[in-house]
């Protein structure tokens, strides 16, 4: 039996039956691309037979980039100009979240400022969470669309083989009924306890058994069998099945998955392994946007996710031609390549540098303060005077330009568009990726502020630079353990 | 209608303590030996102190809050001392205090002092202040030379100024202060250095290298203030009295609006307006006999030349190579080596710059002794060129 949901239509009473499905998607990979090459040097003094693992590279969150801040990219491109009504439900599914007890959703919610009315809730503990929580949002019988978030920033121990393969990323889809782009046809759920690696609560790294016996013992029986399941349930064979991905597994595990079932070996989705490496809970929603993306109208795509079991679900594929302004193929090509192994190191807090007094300052937030100011900092929302119209940031109480009081209404600057006005590149100020680039920005609405500008490359900035906005780590409370959050610009890609 | 200061207060005396990095002392024994010399140069008895204004920007390093520590550094007892705070015009602020009570006649005889201690910190460079809590939510943690450096990209960007060529105004502009700071006997850097090293130092904060940074030092500066009349009274002959005392504070528009172009600083040019207009200047660029600014970095000193309109904008890079503010230019600048050379101890800065006026100006200054100067501006620069507060004091021959 297909899912469906049950909507009331206004006026006429008549119950319909809507399919749900995917409305749009977005995606985001972090443009730092670390050479595996300069992983595998790192390490040669000691592990020469890591040389092999050298080949490629892998995506590399900057200091300021976590699962949240990349949900967030990811559900921006998502939502952007998608046609649809603002999800009335939202769920992060991500192993490597920030907070143990605080709703990242919310964090998520706030900065892509959504009503207070929206329901959010996290999902985790393994990394088929994503494909779970997007079944269950596929599933849902709520009217309103889901945004279904999955997002990893997966550490690994230095030296270890899952430091060459661990990257990171997001994916974000919105489902709904009437949703263009893709069709929901089914899920198959198997779960197990086949522990094939584990992280315990507070712990930084994964532990991992050999992978010959994940792949024969637990990979390739689990999942052909839940495949078949599905495809008997959905009424299609192997033989129809134009996308097939597989995530969470060991390297080369989708091979034999597809060739136990008899799908074609060209049919198989990427696993981005030489590109963007493992991407956790949002590998399987990543495969199945690449899916998206190339898929032609009617394609039966089929996407599994392996852990403690599997999750996989079935799509076909619609006629919906909204694209996201990224995606996922623009943002693996987005890359900024990177060498330098104890920058990955500090980065992933392998390390810890001697940043020097400077670095002793007290970053801790008043959280009065941030919840005063809470659209203004996690959704970058300003304020337009309704007596000059000058758009400004932050907005207090007498306008910047004509001094009105009281007289500002929300202005949100988080998809503005501009560029720089004034800029330096700060080798003195402590920052966890020198040097810190900052600079007056001009909003081309008018608005101007001082930021913090990232990605910047080897091009470097100029006066007139073109700029996007982030959302970020605004700064480390290394006290309290505490992220918090706020908008940085980025030279436009 | 308001008449301004102008000729209404007299200095009666100045100190200022050797700056540098004072291992030796702190804030208390600094404060002390320039008010010492301040007391036995205004020719006056401690008690004769009826307010003071006491300026300290860095409390968490320096001597903490309030009026207190003043008042007990120098056992002021009973009389109201006031405790003032605006980043890098503090000392300027200190002086504009003691001077209009003098002037209001609240008080025969003031005294403004201004002190830090920088070398407290552990480290070079300035400690980051928080900046409330509703701007360290969103503002960028940066550092001073950075904040500055703003203006380079500014300007070059609306003059079309060639990067090298910049860069060699930029370091003249600290070349020429090093060459006059080996005559400041008071001066933290007391060396020449060459073009070439200036030019090559370390990067920190482009294109800001070490040497376009002022230094970092301990000191204190103290000026006791009087009505002229008293100080005439007192036996003062040679009178240096205040011309303006002015101050322009951001509200935000340069950093918050579209209309700052980042090639000049907006504060500098309205103090500059209000204090020439306070002091009865028509033409500065003949009337000032000297100038000392702030040049906390090198191209605040560039683009405060045109600031003051002293250069024409666009030409101040021009002037700066050509020597118009070397100490035999037309204008002498930094003429005892200014915060590039004694450093810049936040609250005793602008009654620094005051002190080297009030020295030349009565031919005190020994090696580096002008020629019959009869003017002197001085020049602060709190915050960052978008977003501070700039304070303008001159002083003259009565």
């Amino acid at each position: 039996m297909l899912p469906i949901s049950l909507t009331a239509r206004a006026g006429d009473k008549v119950l319909s039956q809507h399919k749900k499905g995917i409305a749009s998607y977005g995606a985001c990979i972090p443009r730092l691309r670390m050479s595996r090459a300069a992983i595998a040097d790192a390490h040669a003094w000691a592990m020469p037979g890591l040389k092999g693992q050298g080949k490629g590279e892998r995506a590399l969150c900057s200091w300021d980039e976590d699962a949240i801040t990349l949900a967030v990219a990811a559900a921006r491109d998502c939502v952007r100009d998608n046609g649809r009504a603002k999800p009335t439900a939202l769920t992060l599914a991500s192993t490597t979240a920030p907070f143990a007890d605080l709703l990242n959703a919310a964090i998520v919610a706030s900065a892509l400022d959504l009503p207070t009315s929206t329901s959010c809730n996290d999902a985790s503990g393994s990394l088929r969470s994503g494909l779970s929580a997007l079944a269950q949002a596929l599933e849902s019988t709520s009217e309103g669309d889901s945004l279904v978030l999955a997002a990893d920033r997966r550490s690994a121990k230095p030296a270890s083989v899952q430091e060459f393969h661990f990257g990171a990323g997001a994916a974000a889809l919105q489902v709904g009924t009437d949703a263009a782009i893709a069709t929901y046809l089914g899920r198959e759920s198997l779960t197990n306890l086949f522990v094939d690696h584990f992280r315990a609560t507070g712990e930084k790294h994964d532990y991992f058994w050999e992978e010959r016996w994940i792949r024969d013992e637990g990979v390739s029986r689990a999942v052909p069998s839940a495949v078949k399941k599905l495809l008997a349930k959905i009424g299609k064979s192997a033989a129809d099945v134009q996308w097939f991905g597989l995530a969470g597994a060991p390297g080369g595990s989708d091979k034999l998955v597809a060739k136990a079932l008899g799908i074609a070996p060209e049919r198989l989705l990427p696993d981005f392994a030489g590109t963007v490496g493992d991407c956790g809970s949002a590998h399987a929603p990543l495969q199945l946007i690449h899916a998206l993306e190339n898929a032609k109208p009617g394609d039966l795509i089929l996407v599994a996710a392996f852990g403690q079991g599997c999750e996989v679900l079935a799509f076909q594929m619609g006629e919906g031609t909204h694209k996201p302004a990224m995606g996922l193929a623009k943002s693996i090509a987005a890359r900024i390549p990177e060498t330098a192994y104890l920058k990955m190191a500090s980065f992933e807090g392998e390390i810890d540098l001697d940043w020097g007094m400077r670095a002793e300052t007290d970053v801790k937030a008043a959280l009065t303060q941030h919840y005063r100011s809470s659209d203004q900092i996690n959704a970058f929302v300003g304020g337009q005077c309704k007596a000059c119209n000058t758009v400004q940031f932050p907005r207090l109480p007498n306008c910047v330009s004509c001094g009105a009081s009281d007289s500002q209404t929300p202005f949100s600057l988080a998809d503005q568009g501009g560029q720089i006005a004034t800029w330096s590149a700060d080798w003195l100020q402590f920052y966890l990726a020198p040097p810190l680039y900052v600079g007056l920005v001009q909003f081309d609405v008018g608005a101007r502020l001082l930021m913090e500008i990232v990605e910047v490359g080897s091009a470097g900035l100029e006066v007139g630079t073109r700029l996007s906005m982030q959302f970020r780590v605004k700064a480390r409370d290394r006290k309290r353990h505490y992220s918090r959050y706020f908008w940085k610009a980025a030279p436009v890609r | 209608m308001a008449t301004g200061i102008k000729d209404k207060v007299a200095i009666l005396g100045m100190g200022c303590s050797r700056f540098g990095e004072r291992w030796d002392v702190g804030s208390e024994q600094l404060i002390n030996e320039a008010f010492l010399e301040a007391l036995k140069d205004a020719g006056i008895e401690r008690k004769q102190i009826e307010a003071a204004w006491f300026g300290s920007a860095l409390d968490s390093v320096n001597v903490g809050n309030s009026a207190i520590p003043l008042a007990t550094a120098l056992r002021l007892q009973g009389i109201p001392v006031t405790r003032v705070e605006n980043m890098c015009a503090t000392g300027t602020e200190a002086l504009r205090g003691a001077t209009y009570a003098v002037a209001s006649g609240a008080v025969d005889i003031a005294l403004a002092v201004g002190v830090e201690k920088l070398k407290d910190t552990g480290y070079g460079g300035l400690p980051v202040p928080g900046k409330g809590t509703l701007n360290d939510l969103w503002m960028p943690y940066c550092s001073a030379p950075a904040g500055f450096a703003q203006l380079a990209a500014g300007y070059r960007a609306k003059y079309g100024v060639d990067k090298e060529l910049f860069k060699r105004a930029l370091a003249t502009v600290s070349w020429k202060s090093h060459q006059n700071g080996v005559k400041s006997p008071k001066a933290h850097l007391r060396k020449a250095v060459e073009m070439e090293t200036i030019l090559k130092a370390p990067m920190i904060a482009e294109p800001l290298g070490v040497f376009d940074c002022c230094g970092v030092s301990d000191g204190a500066a103290v000026a006791i203030v009087t009505t002229p009349e008293i100080a005439r009274a007192l036996g003062k002959h040679d009178l240096v009295s205040i011309k303006a005392l002015q101050l322009a504070s951001s509200s935000g528009r340069e950093s918050g609006m579209s209309d700052w172009d980042g090639a000049s600083v907006p504060n500098t040019r309205m103090a500059a307006a209000s204090a020439y207009r306070e002091a009865g200047i028509r033409d500065p660029r003949k009337e000032l006999s000297q100038i000392e600014v702030h040049d906390c970095f090198s191209v605040t000193e560039l683009v405060t030349m045109e600031d003051l309109g002293l250069s024409d904008d666009g030409q101040g890079w021009r002037d700066v190579l050509d020597g118009k503010y070397n100490a035999d230019g037309a204008i002498p600048s930094q003429i005892d080596g200014g915060l590039k050379c004694f450093g810049h101890p936040i609250g005793a800065t602008g009654l620094r710059m005051v002190y080297e006026h009030y020295l030349q100006l009565l031919g005190r200054a020994g090696d580096r002794q002008l020629k019959n100067p009869t003017l002197g501006l001085s020049h602060n620069l709190g915050g960052v060129p978008y977003n501070g507060v700039a304070a303008i004091s001159i002083v003259g021959l009565l």
